[in-house]
């Protein structure tokens, strides 16, 4: 069933995020800017540019080494979130069929070009916040974004939708289940059972929510959600601060595909 | 109809970002002006039953794609509008970082399209006025009906305008305005028509829940979902089999359940919708003015025709992509040789 394998899947990356590699040691909040950094970067660049964009695949790809993120698990999530993207771009093609000159005999249309910017694009922005959580737990990401600015009513928010995730896909996976037992074929998968389906999921989901706040108040909620883990950013976030920015000012301020070409020719 | 960051330019992503960091930032101010505290275990735990209900699939009838729940409305219903923006915030930035939907600079995109609307402008200006003396359930699924539907169109049209305005893409603004507004009038009134079953159910159950008791009168617990449906294959008739055309090709309403439901089996269909939807766009423009040709870096000469193999001289961009290549070739090696030296598990490739 392929409810239990999307269940699994938010599991697995949750579970990288607890590795104890150079990169997990990392303050959140360095990563988070460095992401932040790249991402930007990436999309600054025009829309026929392509040649560019290609040495920013050195900051994912390190990334993952230095975590031992497995390299399939980041390409397969990225194919299944590609339908936006792609379907939007794949028109440029049609709509901008100049040609361009990639070498003497050789052309390209524009429109090819674009859209394959497009496809780097959001391979490289894809892998960068993929790789942020892999590597970050997401409890850690929400105290980085609370420690720089964020609401904390809305961190908390995040990190009380995070904790109850799994408990209520349990709880989804339970009523589906017991619909797929009682219905046959097609049978009970129309509007009305839904919606009735998803009612009964919500009056569980309230009820729940009101235990939990008794809970809560049994053990002196004050309105407040309050967080243990202390973290501070020391010399190793810097480091990876400044090589971050070195890498990108670099591959924004110089040429580096025609450098590297440019070594080959001569 | 998540906004990718991959389609935006920075300015335009910020721009956005910037909002609606603001409008977090007013609504956490506004609830905290009188707290309740029961509100944060309950909003905490709806962004998880938002996340939990997108799971479950059911079959839009007459097309015969399956859709899943938005959930802005319901939320919006339950919490009121500040308390229903966090939580459609929250769920959504958790989908941006484990589904990796949209990416992280087109979050803010993002929560605006799917958040704002339905918060701000389709419950208090539609839903609440239309439902504040009279609750037959009728007026409820009329209510929500206008309400979804009004929501997920401004909500595509800023897609459409967020796309435009960063010009990454190509699409012509009345193509793309064609491609998105109907499929979303589809998805809108699929939506409403699930707001209303499950605001009518939950408000049979438990009507305390809907806590303004002025003539709350308590529905017969099964809504006249027949008649609803009657009617929505009504429309569906009259929009015409265009519409239901675009809602079984277009990959947003498989976006999330492509995997979940269908399997891989749904795609070749899919592209072939594509294909088609290209062809009708390709003859709708087919008058587009005749373009000048791009100079590469190399300096190109200009040319006409789409031949794709005129036999012109220059380019010295072949330098580029050999470069490209060849760093290309040097980050592999990096990894391969962080892994050696690593001495990484042979599992993982």
């Amino acid at each position: 069933m392929t409810f239990d394998k999307e269940y699994f899947n938010i599991g697995y990356l949750d579970r990288l995020s607890y590795g104890d590699t150079v990169i997990h040691r990392l303050d959140p909040r360095s990563k988070v800017i460095a992401t932040m950094i790249f991402v930007i970067t990436v999309i600054s660049y025009g829309k026929y540019q392509v040649i560019p964009l290609i040495p920013f695949l050195l900051f994912p790809v390190l990334l993952m080494t230095l975590s031992d993120t497995p390299v399939m698990l980041i390409v397969k999530k990225m194919l299944v979130v590609s339908p936006f993207a792609v379907f939007i771009g794949v028109f440029n093609p049609v709509f901008d069929n100049r040609a361009v000159a990639l070498s003497d005999t050789v052309y390209i249309s524009a429109g090819w070009l674009s859209f394959l910017s497009i496809l780097i694009k959001f391979a490289l922005t894809i892998s960068a916040a993929l790789l942020l959580i892999a590597t970050t737990s997401f409890p850690g990401v929400c105290n980085a974004l609370r420690r720089l600015g964020v609401p904390s009513l809305f961190t908390s928010q995040l990190l009380f939708l995070y904790r109850y995730i799994f408990v209520l896909m349990e709880e989804a996976m339970r009523i589906v289940r017991a619909k797929d037992l009682k219905s046959f074929g097609s049978r009970g998968t129309g509007v009305k059972v839904f919606a009735g389906l998803i009612g009964v999921l919500f009056i569980r989901t309230i009820e729940r929510a009101s235990r939990i706040y008794n809970a809560m108040l049994s053990r002196g909620f004050d309105g407040k959600m309050k967080t243990m883990k202390k973290s501070r950013l020391g010399v190793a976030d810097a480091a990876f601060l400044a090589a971050v920015l070195l890498m990108v000012y670099l591959f924004r301020a110089y040429d580096i595909a025609g450098f590297l070409g440019g070594i080959i020719k001569y | 109809m998540h906004m990718a960051d991959a389609l935006l330019s920075p300015a335009v992503g910020a721009a956005f970002g910037a909002g609606t960091l603001g409008a977090i930032a007013y609504c956490s101010k506004k609830l905290k002006e009188n707290m309740d505290e029961k509100l944060i275990p309950l909003m905490g735990v709806l962004g998880a039953f938002i996340f939990a209900a997108q799971m479950i699939n059911f079959t839009i009838p007459a097309t015969g794609s399956s859709g899943h729940l938005g959930g802005g409305m319901i939320l919006a219903i339950v919490l009121g509008p500040y308390a229903a923006f966090l939580v459609m915030a929250s769920v959504l930035t958790v989908q941006a970082f484990f589904f990796a939907d949209g990416g992280l600079l087109a979050l803010g995109c993002n929560i605006w399209n799917l958040g704002a609307y339905p918060c701000f402008i389709a419950y208090p200006l539609i839903y609440k006025p239309l439902t504040r003396t009279n609750r037959s359930s009728g007026l409820l699924l009329f209510a929500a009906l206008l309400s979804a539907v009004t929501g997920l169109q401004m909500g595509s049209f800023s897609v459409v305008v967020q796309t435009l305005l960063s010009g990454k893409s190509e699409l012509p603004f009345n193509a793309f305005l064609l491609l998105m507004q109907p499929i979303h009038l589809g998805i809108g009134i699929v939506e409403g028509i699930i707001t209303a079953g499950v605001i009518g159910y939950v408000r049979a159950l438990r009507p305390e829940l809907f806590e303004s008791a002025s003539s709350s009168r308590p529905l017969a617990a099964g809504i006249s979902l027949k008649n609803v449906l009657i009617a929505f294959v009504i429309l569906a008739a009259i929009t015409g089999s265009a519409l239901s055309w675009f809602a079984s090709t277009y990959p947003d309403g498989l976006e999330w359940s492509i995997e979940r439901v269908y399997g891989k089996t749904e795609l070749p269909e899919q592209e072939h919708g594509i294909a088609a939807t290209l062809k009708r766009l390709q003859e709708k423009t087919a008058f587009l003015p005749d373009y000048k040709f791009k100079k590469s870096e190399g300096g190109s000469k200009e040319k006409e025709t789409s031949s794709p193999w005129p036999e012109v001289d220059t380019g010295t961009s072949l330098s580029g992509i050999t470069g490209a290549l060849i760093a290309l070739g040097l980050i592999i090696l990096i990894a391969i040789g962080i892994r050696t030296i690593r001495g990484s598990k042979p599992g993982t490739p």
